[in-house]
């Protein structure tokens, strides 16, 4: 014996498969999910925080996860905001993938909640990969990273819906150049709105939140050119030669 | 390192169909990664091959066929290779309608099954 089999089956359709449920279960309760990626010391916590402030103070029920390669620093800062707060270890798995969201959704995700921001592990390569059945992926970036970052991470970057600079506030002490920023977004995600951040003098501080609101009430989202396939092939039949 | 979790996406789709077929073993899983996948092919091999142990895939080869990033721009049909990292704004016209024609693929193509698992096989000869 000695045949073989064209399985042509995309390699993470089990993920897609399991997100694409998430995101209809989401969107029958009226809730949509937004996936943060970025690298450590980003700021995207301390940016978070602020936004899920805000999202009390306004009114908004929102709810947020944060996944951690081990530590639980993160759900206690993102909890004194006032907002359901969960925290999830990977125990060393560097992504979040779609089961394991929705098996920590079950039974936490409260009822009220409209928008459900999660942060995933802070990594620019393979949170990139994996869909999570969210309708709004944002990736941030301080300012403290360099300009060629879209350059060195162009998956995440050029599937991101909305790119976040954050720490604008030390873009002179560190030199940064905007302008080669944002050709550079632009060269890996023709179209992305970028938007200048800083969490510390409360710069752009409520555009997360008001442009995930803009997605739950049905308003377009930027489509990547990436995330856009001509003739994509899911999954064909079994084809078997002798 | 997401290749772990690749890796092991593949292996427990080729045993789901070794079932479906009865194949005892495979010789050989063929793979499509396009460049813009976010795959390195170098560690993916490396942990394929640690995942593969004590697997119906035990001692299978994977060769990996890479496919090159392409895109067409819908208002002025140029096309072009994207290049790494991607250069995805049209050329022609910056024209905002590109769509990928190919990069992006992270396929399973072809299983090769084997009479019985090729390592164990391997032992026995030996
Ligand atoms: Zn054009």
């Amino acid at each position: 014996m000695c045949r073989t089999v064209d399985l042509q089956q995309a390699v993470l359709a089990r993920n897609d498969d399991s997100a694409q449920e998430l995101r209809t279960e989401l969107a029958a309760r009226g809730t949509i999910a937004v996936n943060l990626l970025s690298s450590p010391g980003s700021g995207k916590t301390e940016l978070l925080e602020r936004e899920l402030a805000l999202a009390r103070e306004r009114g908004v029920p929102v709810a947020a996860l944060t996944a951690d390669l081990a530590t639980e620093n993160d759900a206690l800062r993102l909890g004194r905001s006032g907002v359901p707060v969960k925290q999830v270890l990977t125990d060393g798995l560097c992504h979040l993938e779609a089961v394991m969201l929705r098996g920590h959704l079950d039974g936490w995700l409260p009822e009220e909640a409209r928008l459900l921001f999660v942060e995933n592990v802070g990594n620019l390569v393979c949170p990139a990969s994996y869909d999570l059945g969210e309708s709004l992926r944002v990736v941030l970036a301080s300012v403290t990273e360099g300009e060629d970052k879209p350059l060195k991470y162009p998956t995440a970057f050029g599937l991101a819906n909305l790119v976040l600079v954050t720490k604008t506030d030390l873009a002179a002490a560190v030199d940064f150049d905007q302008a080669a920023f944002l050709a550079n977004v632009r060269r890996v995600n023709p179209g992305v709105e970028v938007v200048l951040t800083s969490a510390r003098t409360g710069l752009a501080v409520g555009a997360l939140l008001d442009r995930a609101l803009a997605v739950l009430a049905g308003e377009p989202v930027h489509r990547p050119v990436m995330a856009r396939p001509a003739g994509h092939a899911h999954q064909v039949p079994l084809v078997e030669h002798s | 390192m997401h290749e772990m979790s690749i890796a092991l996406a593949v292996i427990e789709q080729v045993e789901r169909a070794a079932v479906e077929h009865g194949a005892r073993g495979v010789e050989s899983v063929r793979l499509l990664v396009g460049e813009l996948a976010g795959v390195v092919p170098q560690a993916l091999d490396f942990c394929y091959e640690l995942a593969c142990a004590d697997t119906v895939l035990a001692g299978s080869t994977l060769t990996v066929e890479s496919v090159e990033g392409r895109a067409r721009c819908a208002d002025c049909g140029h096309e072009w290779a994207v290049g790494m990292p991607p250069d995805l704004g049209c050329p022609g016209c910056s024209g905002a309608r590109v769509e990928l024609l190919g990069g992006r693929e992270l396929q399973i193509l072809q299983v090769r099954w084997a009479a019985d698992p090729v390592l164990a096989r391997a032992d026995q000869e030996g």
